[in-house]
């Protein structure tokens, strides 16, 4: 099944809450309401004609601009040899979503990263802590306002370059050519004393 | 800092509680890792474990996280691709594809047919030389020294060809955005197959040394069962999918590069000593993916086409910003999938990688509860977990 | 039950009559009367402390470097079954590699981890090193090179090696570290169970030889194959290999090696050690390799027995020609223990490691019964061979026979393989 008959399918299921059709340029995307993701989501897995058992991916989009986060499903089924994507926009100041653990363990992770990197809640993740970085971590560095902190626990975020005080070789070179002409310059220099 | 309202400690149960939860069981809690021999790069495995027995372990991953995706949305289309080899350094060819096709669909830039080829036989060889690594590390991993430097040394050769190739041993930058950065140079293709005649023969002596060693088998069967269910639940992929038994490889069913003019068969697991989905089939089906690799290599280097290696692509690459692209690709160890979201310039505003590791880490903690200490070093092992493609 | 009895009581009764003239003390005291020096006086006491602080000297030494000349000589046959290159720098073929790893251990600091019971910690190495020792005193060389060809031979064998299970405990508790007390408690259980299976069939020769005594075990084989105990009956013939087996085991060697697996536990109980405590650890486990396999050797392999002389005749020679065969028999013995040695390095460097669960197993369920069983069967054979002497011969023969079928069916099998793989024999390069 392509993008627009899986849409047809889960409107036929569920109605307006299957979102609208995205005629996005590359990958054709049902925009759904948040609060719907679960529903949504167990009527594409359990459905015997989508049965979508895999989920592939879920990310995170960060839009300041729009100030939402947007959530993306990309879905695939073994089954039926098909792929789909949801995508659900959430609020950014207070970005909450239900888990979809229940409908595929593979979330489980998933989610703990997003969360790790966003801050997106998962509500009934069973084990939603802080996956890639350090557990007492302040802030969700994929966000596109995110400032590094100066230092982590005494341990600084800045690493002094390594080339300071460096010159290159050439330069070195002709610094030190010029310091030698200024040496011969000074030797050659009649002495003021008339000392041999 | 942070926006406000999402204070992180409000929500999440912290590391902390987690390993006080363990403590206060009574059970010993050793931490295997960060630096231990067969973790496969920096891991930390919280193992809860009553003697040899133990209750669980739980991974702790982002030892190795450098960023990756963050630098991503911070340098130009074009640039990020010597980025990519460190996304997975073993098999950095196929993180140089992923991201070469989720551009080449962004931007639809059609790749002539000759940089597929040699795309193709690029990404082939360097399957081989990770299969290696994996099956190697794995028999040491299970205490059979030898066949590691046997692996090692072919892997060498494989080195040897890719450096000519690109002028670098592992982190290759070879694939550019609409093609490759060079044209096979001059009778490379004698010398590919003057590799794959001997490696064919390799990997019997390698099935005779290990695949069928009767202390190695005997290990493996029944270790770590992964049912067709649970593989697909947890979203394994690649490898460790095939050996539990789903017949499902991208290269074949959802071709892309050149793949369609190739003929090759899909190893699937079949519980040939044990059940399906064990430890010895997750082996064992690499073992054979090397020899596929191997036919599709030799085929590639038959029908290579005239032509130019790189399509014509605009200087500036630039797309409306939202647009989104998805690409995956047939790694090495499996589904790897980029997602890029482009931003209002030359750069990305999103993006988003997707490997095979992370999800097969997700397991380990389901697969780990009540196997011996022995087991789970055999059981990461044959998972192929590479740390810095979780962490990236 | 009758039968086993019987034969006990027999080697009992011959144990007394085995004796050796050319114990250290006879010739200490023989070099003393020469000089004209009694046996009461005092000087003789002092003469034969002095002589036996030597020879412990000696003993020690002998160990020590039979030790690190494995050392070298695994990781050269280690690196031609990995078609690498090893240590070749240091002498020739690399052969002073292990004096020059010696100073490198011997200059490098001795860490004492935080924590740890620093005086246990200390000591650990030592027993091991005590324990392996002391096994050096009842193993024979050759004829008549042995520091005390003990009465209780065999038996003090299993005894001290079982020693060694003590330092293995204490490194492995008093270093503070999981790691290190996972692989002491593994190889505790290891080492205890597998020295009944080894003891059992250790059994088998003794009950054949009559004694305890490894020279008087020597003796009472020959020097064809077919007088060796091996070959004697199949119950010999289990019997070498299940004590070659638990013999891998209580030296941790691989397939057996899970108390240091590297993989699993970092290195086993010897972890947080360092320099040249470190060092002890592995003399040991290199030096058990010659214990082992000369133990083997003089028990089932015909020990230093030289084909067409008989011990008897041996004893008789006198002069150049007693120097010259004693010499030969020393490099046949050393010739037997090292290709056995080489077979434990080989078997290390080709098996994959067993799990706990498995190990244990295979010592309680297969080991122990057949050994015992083993034990059972040569007494009962022995009192068949005494009613019927030719099937002795036959018994003999027929075994010797399919061991040299299973040699060439071997050998066979190995060059097809080469063949196939389309490799070639070389055994003359990259040394």
């Amino acid at each position: 099944m392509n993008a627009a008959e899986i849409h047809a399918r889960l409107s036929e299921l569920l109605g307006a809450r299957a979102g609208t059709l995205s005629a996005a340029n590359k990958d054709e995307a049902a925009l759904i309401a948040p609060r719907d993701l679960l529903e949504v989501c167990r009527a594409l897995k359990t459905d015997d004609a989508l049965a979508f058992d895999a989920l592939m991916n879920l990310g995170c989009v960060d839009w300041p601009g729009k100030s939402e986060i947007e959530l993306v499903l990309h879905l695939f089924s073994y089954a039926r040899r098909h792929g789909f994507v949801l995508k659900c926009r959430l609020d950014r100041a207070q970005p909450r979503v239900a888990s979809v653990v229940p409908i595929w363990s593979s979330a489980e992770w998933l989610e703990r990263e997003q969360f790790d990197l966003f801050g997106v809640v998962f509500e009934g993740n069973p084990d939603l802590r802080r996956l890639l970085m350090p557990d007492d971590w302040i802030g969700f560095p994929l966000r596109k306002d995110y400032e590094e902190p100066e230092s982590w626990h005494g341990i600084s975020t800045v690493r002094e370059s390594p080339l300071d005080g460096f010159v290159r070789l050439d330069e070195l070179k002709k610094k030190l050519a010029a310091s030698r002409a200024e040496t011969v310059k000074a030797a050659d220099a009649p002495k003021p004393d008339g000392a041999p | 800092m942070s926006a406000p309202g999402t204070d992180p400690s409000a929500t999440m149960t912290s590391g902390k509680e987690v390993l006080k939860r363990i403590e206060y069981s009574g059970e010993m809690l050793v931490n295997m890792g960060p630096q231990h021999p067969s973790t496969h790069g920096v891991i930390n495995f919280l193992v809860q474990t009553d003697g040899e027995e133990m209750t669980r372990a739980i991974p702790e991953v982002g030892y190795l996280h450098r960023s990756i995706e963050k630098i991503g949305e911070r340098c130009e289309y074009a640039g990020f691709m010597p980025y990519t080899d460190r996304v997975d350094y073993i098999a950095a060819m196929f993180a140089n594809q992923g991201w070469a096709m989720a551009c080449e669909r962004l931007f639809a830039i059609e790749v002539p047919k000759r940089a597929e080829y040699c795309r193709v036989i690029a990404c082939e060889l360097n399957r081989i030389a990770s299969h290696l690594i994996s099956v190697g590390t794995m028999a040491m991993d299970v205490g059979a020294v030898t066949p590691f430097p046997y692996a090692l040394r072919e892997r060498e050769f494989i080195n040897d060809l890719l450096e000519e190739l690109c002028g670098a041993r592992l982190t290759y930058n070879y694939l550019r955005i609409g093609g490759v950065a060079f044209d096979l140079p001059d009778g490379y293709s004698e010398r590919v197959l003057r590799f794959v005649d001997h490696f064919e023969k390799v990997l019997v002596e390698f099935d005779r040394l290990i695949t069928q060693n009767r202390i190695f088998v005997e290990r493996l069967r029944g270790l770590g069962v992964i049912s067709r269910a649970l593989a697909i639940d947890h979203c394994l992929v690649g490898p460790n999918l095939r050996a539990s038994g789903v017949d499902w490889d991208l290269r074949r069913d959802l071709p892309y590069s050149a793949y369609p003019d190739f003929e090759f068969a899909v190893p699937v697991g079949t519980g040939a000593v044990g059940k399906t989905g064990d430890a010895w089939d997750r082996f064992w089906v690499r073992t054979r993916e090397m020899q596929e690799s191997c036919r599709i290599v030799r085929q590639a280097l038959q029908k290579l086409p005239e032509g130019p290696v790189m399509a014509k692509v605009p200087r500036r690459l630039k797309a409306p910003e939202g647009t989104d692209a998805f690409s995956r690709i047939e790694s090495a160890r499996g589904d790897m999938q980029y997602y890029v979201v482009a931003g209002p310039g030359e750069m990305a505003h999103r993006l988003k990688i997707r490997t095979g590791s992370f999800n097969a880490m997700g397991i380990i903690e389901k697969l780990s509860r009540g196997i011996m200490l022995a087991d789970l070093v055999a059981l990461i092992a044959s998972l192929d977990v590479v740390a810095p493609e979780i962490d990236r | 039950m009758s039968a086993a009895a019987t034969a006990i009581s027999l080697s009992l009764s011959t144990i007394a009559k085995t004796s050796n003239p050319r114990s250290p003390e006879q010739l200490v005291d023989g070099l003393l009367r020469a000089r004209g020096i009694e046996a009461s006086s005092p000087l003789s006491t002092l003469a034969m402390v002095a002589a036996l602080l030597a020879i412990a000297f000696i003993v020690v030494n002998c160990a020590a470097i039979a030790a690190g000349i494995f050392s070298w000589l695994e990781r050269r046959i280690a690196a031609r079954m990995q078609s690498r290159v090893g240590p070749n720098r240091v002498g020739p073929a690399g052969f002073f590699q292990w004096i020059a790893d010696a100073v490198k251990l011997l200059l490098k600091e001795d860490l004492i981890p935080e924590g740890a019971n620093v005086h246990l910690f200390r000591a650990a190495p030592y027993f091991m090193m005590v324990g392996f020792a002391c096994t050096f005193v009842a193993l024979p060389f050759s004829h008549a090179l042995i520091a005390a060809d003990l009465g209780v031979g065999v038996f003090y064998l299993l005894a001290v090696t079982a020693f060694v299970v003590v330092g293995v405990l204490a490194s492995g508790w008093s270093s503070n570290s999981k790691w290190s007390l996972f692989g002491s408690i593994r190889s505790a259980a290891q080492i205890v169970s597998y020295e009944i299976p080894a003891g059992m069939a250790l059994l088998v020769p003794v009950l054949l030889a009559g004694t305890l005594s490894t020279q008087g075990i020597i003796r009472a084989q020959g020097g064809w194959p077919w007088q060796w105990f091996v070959f004697h009956d199949p119950a010999a013939l289990a019997a070498f290999f299940i004590y070659f087996i638990s013999a891998l085991a209580e030296g941790n060697r691989a397939p057996f090696d899970l108390p240091e697996a590297e993989s699993e536990l970092v290195a086993g109980y010897n972890t947080e050690y360092s320099g040249m405590r470190f060092s002890y650890f592995f003399l040991v486990e290199w030096g058990n390799m010659w214990v082992m396999s000369a133990l083997a050797t003089s028990v089932f392999l015909g020990g230093w027995q030289l084909p067409g002389l008989d011990a008897a005749r041996f004893d008789a020679l006198t002069g150049g020609a007693a120097i010259g065969l004693e010499i030969v028999s020393l490099a046949l013995f050393a010739l037997k223990t090292m290709s056995l040695v080489f077979v434990i390095m080989w078997l290390r460097w080709t098996l994959p490691r067993l799990r706990v669960d498995q190990l244990m197993s295979l010592c309680w369920k297969y080991l122990v019964p057949v050994s015992f069983a083993g034990a059972l069967f040569v007494a009962g054979w022995m009192l068949v061979v005494r009613a019927a002497p030719v099937l002795d011969l036959l018994m003999r023969g027929a075994l010797t026979a399919l061991g040299a079928l299973v040699v060439t069916l071997f050998v066979r099998r190995t060059l097809s393989n080469v063949r196939d793989v389309g490799d070639r024999l070389d055994v003359r390069g990259n040394w």
